[in-house]
């Protein structure tokens, strides 16, 4: 019942036993990590202490420490939401729709990346609540909970209410999903942890694990449970980009007010989320040695991916100019002429180098398959669409209806001080999952080590004879 | 009852010989306590006779409660405890309300299915499963035999049957409880 493929690329190479997958994986878990490791723990606890910095100086100051005026009112922060809630998108893509189009090379990446989606959630939803200034009562302002003012609930026609709703079930349901994915690779290490006589190790990963058994029946349940996810987690994803997207579209504001912004944002949302994705991945599988487990293949078929959004997001660049043009509204107009000719020439044409252009470069397959050229390109494509926030959000406002109240904003310490509070938060909560949890899908590899890779396993274990593992 | 448990075990390597296994096993008459492998083996819970799980309905029914409930909510909120006028629209108008309602759907049915799921599958964080075979999580397929529902069949019988199926090593496994 082997069913090697003739025709697709194993998705695991090395050879790989059932076991290996368990030792590749579990042993960063079980081993002190590397140094590398502790200087890039220290380098985002820096970022974050400065962060927390001026975090509570923006608490302690009010929101007028950051560089907003009357006419930009809105400009870092939300530029910072909008990229790292884009950010998370990939993460449930690769678990959520690729699970349902069956594409199982998804597993070896997907665990990451759901990883990735939470932190970056949660970097996002940090923006708006310091936006309100005074988080003690954001829960009164942003919840319908019953309230002293009578009660007055809050606004369900909103978009920013929507966001509310999108942004917590979103960060919910990943996280949930999340974790069910995880829950039978704890009990993988705490049964390593039993043999290895370590205890509370053991104590620890089966509290995490609830327990797991591995039985037929309990498999069974738990596949039923991931499929729903997944199935729910879809359109879930989609909605979450679409209403952020509704923050801008449903104004009146020349420049937001435009009706391709959904499909616009998911695909941005998704094009950045991948560019994220390699960035983590092409460095975590440097330090941990998982190049059998992310293959060349994998990063080939990533960057696919961003070519495919990276043009769709383009296409979206050229559609508001023709509309701004042939709808023959002055405002809408102007908008677009400030933003391609104005003071924030430089913003959008770094926006359309860094994520119409470049990407391109993606269809010669020497540079998709290439792991410096794609690093670099990922961190340009994170640069770009960063840029298009900014462009969206900072050139539709600055210029209004009023010349007399025309004016630039300027970032203070504290608007890029919150920044550095995300990315401090970012890579130290990644750096901590890598350390504790395992890293790649160990169960769902495992399944598709047989069908996936027997050519791989019958060429190289007859060359090196039975394959080792250490530890028994 | 008998306060001792006594299981035989038999390990397999390959999810394809186990399956095999588990066919021969129960087309002799033995009945399986359970099986545990190292990830999902598809067709198992089919080979071992196992009923449809109906999780799937659990999770429409709370996703159902939870689009009542933002609908009800929503209504009453804006439509009858403090009316308010935005933007010239009804009092409850429900496009508005659609994005919410979507949520909540989303939100409760997941996390009422997977609650669903752990409370069926009585997995909790202080709990220790019985472990048959700590090997089971790792690379090994381990087929669990009751020994007291099986009282027709001798231990050498069972322990024969699983090695003619296949079974790498056949182990016998007891707990106090």
């Amino acid at each position: 019942m082997h069913q090697p493929s003739s025709v697709r690329d194993p998705l695991v190479t090395g050879g790989k036993t059932i076991a290996d997958v368990s030792h590749d994986i579990s042993r960063h878990v079980e081993n002190k990590p590397a140094k590398l490791w502790y200087a890039a723990m220290a380098v985002s606890l820096a970022l974050l202490a400065f962060g927390v910095y001026c975090m509570c100086m923006l608490l302690w100051h009010g929101v007028g420490v950051w560089g907003l005026n009357k006419t930009v009112g809105w400009a870092w922060d939300i530029t910072n939401f909008v990229w790292w809630v884009g950010i998370g998108h990939a993460g449930t893509l690769i678990s959520a729709i690729l699970l349902l189009f069956r594409q199982k090379w998804r597993m070896s990446i997907n665990r990451a990346a759901e990883a990735m989606t939470i932190f970056a959630v949660i970097c996002a939803a940090s923006f708006p609540a310091l936006h309100m200034g005074r988080l003690w009562v954001g829960f009164y302002w942003a919840l319908p909970l019953p309230n002293a003012f009578g009660s007055l609930w809050v606004n369900f026609n909103s978009p920013l209410l929507w966001d509310v709703f999108a942004i917590s079930t979103y960060f919910t349901v990943s996280l949930v999903f999340w974790y069910m994915g995880l829950i039978p690779d704890f009990a993988t290490i705490r049964d390593r942890a039993v043999r290895q006589g370590a205890k509370t190790r053991a104590a620890i990963y089966n509290a995490l694990s609830f327990g797991w058994s591995g039985g037929a029946k309990t498999w069974m349940r738990y596949e039923s449970v991931a499929l729903i996810l997944a199935g729910l987690s879809t359109p879930l994803v989609l909605s979450v980009h679409t209403i952020v997207s509704f923050d801008f579209a449903t104004s009146v504001i020349p420049g937001w007010h435009t009706t391709i912004f959904p499909p616009y944002f998911v695909s941005g949302a998704i094009f950045s989320g991948f560019a994220m994705v390699l960035t983590l991945l092409l460095v975590t599988r440097k330090v941990f040695k998982l190049e059998d487990y992310i293959t060349i293949w994998h990063i080939e078929l990533m960057n696919i991916i961003i070519i495919i959004t990276g043009s769709i997001v383009g296409i979206a660049y050229i559609t508001e100019l023709f509309i701004s043009w042939y709808s023959q509204v002055p405002y809408e107009g102007y908008a677009f002429y400030n933003r391609i000719q104005g003071p924030y020439a430089w913003a959008y044409w770094s926006m359309m180098t860094c994520n119409v252009i470049s990407p391109q470069l993606f269809w010669i397959k020497k540079i998709r398959t290439s792991i410096a050229a794609t690093f670099i390109l990922s961190i340009i494509v994170n640069i770009g669409m960063w840029f298009e926030r900014f462009v969206i959000i900072v050139t539709s406002l600055h210029r209004d209806y009023v010349p007399s109240s025309w004016t630039m904003f300027h970032p203070t310490l504290y608007d890029v001080g919150e920044f550095i509070l995300t990315i401090g938060f970012f890579f130290t909560a990644f750096l901590l999952f890598a350390k504790f949890f395992p890293v790649i899908n160990m169960a769902e590899v495992k399944s598709i080590l047989k069908a996936n890779s027997e050519r791989v396993t019958h060429a190289e274990t007859a060359e090196k004879g039975v394959p080792v593992t250490t530890d028994k | 009852m008998n306060a001792d448990k006594h299981f035989i075990l038999g390990v397999f390597n390959d999810e394809d010989v186990l399956m095999d296994a588990v066919k021969k096993v129960r087309g002799s008459g033995v009945r399986i306590h359970e099986v545990f492998t190292p990830f999902p083996v598809h067709g198992l819970d089919e080979a071992l006779g196992y009923r449809r799980t109906r999780l799937p309905i659990a999770a429409f029914l709370f996703g159902l409660t939870g689009t009542t409930l933002a609908l009800v909510m929503q209504i009453w909120m804006l439509g009858y405890d403090w009316p308010m006028i935005i933007g010239g629209k009804n009092f409850a108008s429900l496009p508005p309300f659609i994005p919410v309602t979507f949520e909540l759907t989303v939100l409760l049915s997941a996390l009422g299915m997977v609650a669903t799921f752990l409370i069926v599958s009585d997995m909790k964080p202080y709990k220790w499963p019985r472990q048959f075979d700590v090997r089971s999580t790792d690379d090994k397929h381990v087929i669990a035999i009751d020994l007291a529902v099986n009282r027709g069949k001798s231990k050498d019988d069972l322990a024969r049957l699983l090695r003619e199926a296949g079974a790498e090593e056949v182990n016998e496994k007891n707990f106090e409880d």
